[in-house]
C-alpha cells in the first residue's frame, strides 16, 4: 500500500481552463487526476444534445483533456476519474478509444465505465412502483411536470468506481456520480478503507470537496487579501496529498500562482454549504463540525480531525424540466441623473408591456451599477455616471417573450435621453430546463461498472 | 463602537436551488466569539429585509472560526429561473459584510477591532 497518494484536481466545471488538466501532470508527479464536469444544469443540456445524436451527451472536452495528458497516462500510469460521461458515459468511452486508436495506444489504457445512474428511461415504472420524486424544496410531486422531464439522474457514490479501479481501469468515466466520490473513491481503492469507515469516507469526501471546483481552492475567487495572491494568470489547481489514517494536506504543484493557506482552503469548505453537521453523500454523512486545519509549510494546509456518520438509505436525483422561456436585455443610461433616466425608462417599458397585454411569471428590473446584486444595502447612489438597466422576463408563452425583446431597443428613440450600450441587438429568448431535486431509496438503483480496452 | 463586519470577517457565497448559503469566516480566531454572539438570525434577517422570500436559517463552525447562513428565497427560484444578475448567490458574500455592528468601547479596544472609517 502506497504511504501516500496524490489526486489532483484538473477541471471545476465544463468550461475550466482547458490545459489545467495537462498542467497537473506535467506540473510534478501525481497519482490520479480527478476532473469535475458536471454542474445541477449541465445533465439536461447533455440530455438535449444526445436526442439530436445518440453518440453525444457527454463533457467532450474531455476527449482533448485525455489527449494532452495521455503520455503521462500510459508511461507514468497516472489515473483519471472524471464524471464526464453525462448522460452517455458510453459514447464518452468510445471517443477516448477512437482517440487511443487514432495515437496508437488503444490496448494499452483500460477504461471503466459506470453507468445506472440515467433514471430516465424507469422513470414510469418508477412513480407506478409509488416513488413519488417529489421536489426536496417544495415537496410537490413529480407528477406536476412529468411531461416535460428532460433528464433524471440518481448521484451515485464512490462503489461503482472503486470497482472499476479494482478491475485495472486507468480513466474511469462516469455519469452523475457525486463531485465528491470521484476524489474520495480512489483514496478509498488505494487505502482499502471499509465502507463503513465512516471518519475516512467523511475525509475523502471532505478532500473531495474542497478541490472539486478547481482552483477556487488554491485563490481563485478569495476575498481576504484578493490584491496580493501572487500571478494568479498562473494559478495551480489544488492537490489533495491524502494518507491512510485520513489525514491529508492541500497543496499545489511549484512554480505556480495562486495561494494556498488556512483562509482560501476555509473559502472553499464553507461554498455552497447547507448544514455543516450533515454533508449528505451517497457513501457517508460528513461532520463539517470536525475538520481542523492547520499550515503545514508554503501553500501547504493540513487537514485532519475528521468525522462521519452512516450514509442514509436515499439517493438524490436530479431532474431536469422545461420550465417556460425568458429573456433578459439591458440599456445603459448616463450622468446626469442616469439612475432616474433607468427608473424612468423601466416605467415606460412596463407601462408598453401592459399595454401590449403581455403578462409573465416574472419581470425582475435591476440597475446594474447601483444595486443589481447588494437591493437596497447598497445605499443610494443619485450621480453615478452610468446605470445599466436590466429587464428580464419569464413565462410559459414563448411568443409574449419573444415579443418582449423587442420593445427594448425602441426605448433608445423614444425613452428617456442619454441612453447608450444596445449594439448587441435584441435579447434572445431561452427555453428553461429547470432542476427539481428529489430523493429515491438506494435500493432501486444499481450502478453498473464496465472495463474496456 | 462602530465597527465594519468587513473588516472582521472574509466569506464566501453560493447557490443551493433558490438559498444562498454565506460562509461569514472570523479574519482573526479571537473575534470569532464576537461573529458567533452578534450574527444572530435576527440580526442577518434584518440585514437582509425586502430581499429574501423565505427565513434565515444559522450553523455555527467553531472549528473553522465560521457561521454558514442560508438565506432561503434569495435568488428568484434560483438555477436557471432565476432573472437576477446574481443567480448564483455568488455575492451575497459581500453583501452581507456590509453589516455595521455596534461594540462597546472595552470590548472593542480588548479585541483590537478596527473602528469603521
Amino acid at each position: 500500500m502506497k504511504s501516500l497518494v496524490r489526486v489532483a484536481s484538473g477541471q471545476g466545471f465544463w468550461g475550466d481552463w482547458l490545459e489545467a488538466p495537462r498542467r497537473q501532470v506535467e506540473g510534478g508527479d501525481i497519482d490520479y487526476l480527478m476532473l469535475d464536469y458536471l454542474a445541477e444544469v449541465t445533465m439536461s443540456i447533455l440530455q438535449k444534445q444526445k436526442e439530436r445524436d445518440p453518440k453525444m451527451g457527454y463533457a467532450r472536452d474531455f476527449v482533448g483533456a485525455i489527449d494532452s495528458v495521455l503520455t503521462a497516462l500510459v508511461e507514468r500510469g497516472v489515473k483519471v476519474i472524471a464524471n464526464a460521461g453525462g448522460v452517455n458515459p458510453r459514447a464518452c468511452a468510445d471517443a477516448v478509444l477512437a482517440l487511443a486508436d487514432a495515437r496508437g495506444v488503444r490496448g494499452r489504457l483500460a477504461l471503466g465505465v459506470v453507468t445506472g445512474d440515467d433514471l430516465l428511461p424507469r422513470l414510469d415504472e418508477l412513480l407506478a412502483q409509488g416513488h413519488s420524486l417529489a421536489n426536496m424544496d417544495t415537496g410537490e410531486p413529480l407528477s406536476l411536470v412529468r411531461d416535460r422531464v428532460l433528464s433524471a439522474n440518481a448521484y451515485i457514490g464512490s462503489e461503482p468506481i472503486v470497482s472499476a479501479l479494482a478491475q485495472g481501469a486507468q480513466v474511469v468515466i462516469t455519469g452523475r456520480s457525486t463531485d465528491t466520490a470521484l476524489t474520495m473513491a480512489p483514496l478509498r481503492h488505494e487505502f482499502g478503507w471499509a465502507a463503513d469507515d465512516w471518519d475516512k469516507m467523511a475525509a475523502g469526501i471532505i478532500a473531495g470537496h474542497i478541490i472539486e471546483c478547481g482552483a477556487q481552492a488554491s485563490g481563485g475567487n478569495c476575498l481576504k487579501d484578493w490584491e496580493t495572491i501572487p500571478d494568479v494568470w498562473n494559478i495551480g489547481y489544488p492537490i489533495v496529498d491524502a494518507r491512510a489514517d485520513g489525514t491529508f494536506e492541500i497543496c499545489k504543484h511549484p512554480g505556480t500562482g495562486g495561494r494556498i493557506d488556512v483562509p482560501t482552503v476555509t473559502e472553499q469548505l464553507v461554498y455552497e454549504m447547507g448544514d455543516p453537521h450533515a454533508y449528505i453523500t451517497p457513501d457517508v454523512v460528513a461532520d463539517f463540525t470536525s475538520i481542523r486545519l492547520e499550515p503545514a509549510g508554503e501553500n501547504r494546509v493540513r487537514v485532519f480531525g475528521i468525522t462521519g456518520g452512516p450514509a442514509t438509505d436515499k439517493l438524490k436525483v436530479s431532474i431536469a424540466y422545461r420550465a417556460g422561456y425568458k429573456a433578459v436585455g439591458t440599456l445603459v443610461y448616463v450622468w446626469p441623473d442616469a439612475m432616474a433616466k433607468a427608473q424612468a425608462a423601466d416605467a415606460v417599458l412596463r407601462r408598453r408591456l401592459e399595454m401590449l397585454g403581455l403578462s409573465f411569471d416574472a419581470i425582475v428590473t435591476e440597475y446594474v451599477g447601483v444595486s443589481a446584486t447588494h437591493g437596497p444595502l447598497a445605499g443610494d447612489h443619485p450621480d453615478a455616471p452610468e446605470v445599466q438597466l436590466r429587464v428580464g422576463v419569464r413565462g410559459q408563452d414563448k411568443a409574449m417573450v419573444e415579443r418582449f425583446t423587442r420593445e427594448l431597443i425602441p426605448m433608445v428613440l423614444n425613452g428617456p435621453p442619454s441612453v447608450t450600450g444596445f449594439a448587441a441587438g435584441r435579447p434572445k429568448v431561452e427555453e428553461i430546463v429547470a432542476y427539481w431535486p428529489a430523493l429515491i431509496d438506494k435500493s432501486v438503483v444499481t450502478p453498473q461498472v464496465e472495463v474496456v480496452r | 463602537m462602530k465597527v465594519r463586519l468587513l473588516d472582521l470577517a472574509h466569506a464566501r457565497s453560493g447557490d443551493k436551488g433558490d438559498t444562498a448559503n454565506v460562509g461569514v469566516i472570523a479574519l482573526r480566531p479571537e473575534w470569532y466569539g464576537l461573529l458567533a454572539r452578534e450574527l444572530t438570525v435576527e440580526r442577518v434577517s434584518r440585514h437582509f429585509d425586502g430581499m429574501l422570500t423565505g427565513g434565515v436559517q444559522r450553523f455555527e463552525l467553531p472549528n473553522l472560526q465560521a457561521l454558514n447562513f442560508l438565506l432561503h428565497g434569495a435568488l428568484d427560484g434560483g438555477g436557471t429561473l432565476s432573472l437576477k444578475t446574481d443567480a448564483q448567490g455568488k455575492v451575497y458574500s459581500t453583501a452581507m459584510l456590509r453589516m455595521m455592528l455596534d461594540v462597546v468601547d472595552d470590548e472593542a479596544r480588548a479585541l483590537a477591532l478596527p473602528a469603521a472609517p
